[in-house]
């Protein structure tokens, strides 16, 4: 039986690999990727926590964040493909329109 | 032994992780990020949540990687290098304060357990039968928004995705 902490450290440690992703990388796909994975180490910090505590509310959760992130993604992916066809760039740095 | 399990399934989620923010390819970090997606699902079906982990294989690893492959590939995989554009302080002020960031949470998660707490569910509670009863009383109001919220959002993916065609040309 693996300890609870264990998950829950593991599920920090991607977090924070995903959180630095989305900081160091400028291609909006990769940082897309990013926030994917940080979505995911926080459903496993509430899988392990629903079954440490014998509560099912924690899966019920993530079954809604899993629906929640296909709806981001498909949301996303399509406001990617309309930069690109707007600018034909990934880079965030480039993506400025909006800076006065 | 289910601890080293753990620990190789550990190392393998690890080394997707890092591949994904650290390879070239944008094609490459799709399929680091399965790797992620699929280890994941194993560490699912081990906490006792065999429906999560069926359904992290098929919303994850089925859909989402298969449409950032899809985009990927419509927009062309070749990123350039990895720091293009950053300074080169920026980039090693990200990792110290993610490392730092990462300490705190450790720190404070290490702690949050007592170390040999048992765990209490059995490993059948996150069958498709318990979580379905679950989500069809007591949260079916919640249910029935995601429908709604994946609707929405398949309208919101189409019209964003279709050609713009300003008013003047027609």
């Amino acid at each position: 039986m693996v300890p609870t902490t264990y998950y829950l450290v593991l599920a920090a440690v991607i977090f924070a690999i995903g959180a630095l992703g989305v900081l160091i990388r400028r291609n909006a796909l990769i940082i897309f990727m990013c926030v994917e994975m940080m979505l995911n180490s926080v459903n496993l910090t509430l899988v392990a926590l629903a079954q440490q505590w014998g509560n099912l509310i924690g899966q019920v959760f993530v079954f809604i964040v899993v629906a929640v992130a296909a709806v981001e993604v498909a949301v996303g992916l399509a406001i990617i493909m309309a930069i690109v066809r707007h600018k034909d760039t990934t880079n965030v740095d480039e993506i400025n329109l909006l800076r006065g | 032994m289910s601890l080293l399990f753990f620990a190789f399934l550990a190392l393998i989620a690890l080394i997707g992780a890092s591949g994904v923010i650290l390879s070239r390819n944008a094609v490459h970090s799709a399929l680091f990020l399965l790797l992620n997606f699929v280890v994941f699902a194993v560490f699912y079906i081990m906490l006792g949540a065999q429906l999560l982990g069926v359904v992290q294989v098929i919303v994850y690893a089925g859909a989402i990687v298969v449409l950032f492959l899809f985009v990927v590939m419509l927009i062309g995989g070749d990123i350039g290098p990895v720091r293009s554009g950053l300074r080169r302080y920026a980039r090693w002020v990200a990792v110290v304060s993610m490392a730092v960031f990462l300490l705190i949470m450790v720190l404070g998660l290490a702690r949050s357990l007592p170390p040999d707490a048992p765990a209490a569910m059995a490993p059948e509670a996150g069958s498709v039968q318990v979580v379905g009863q679950v989500l069809y009383t007591t949260y079916l109001l919640p249910f029935e928004l995601v429908s709604l919220l994946l609707l929405v959002g398949m309208i919101g993916g189409v019209v964003l995705a279709r050609r713009y065609r300003s008013p003047m040309e027609e």
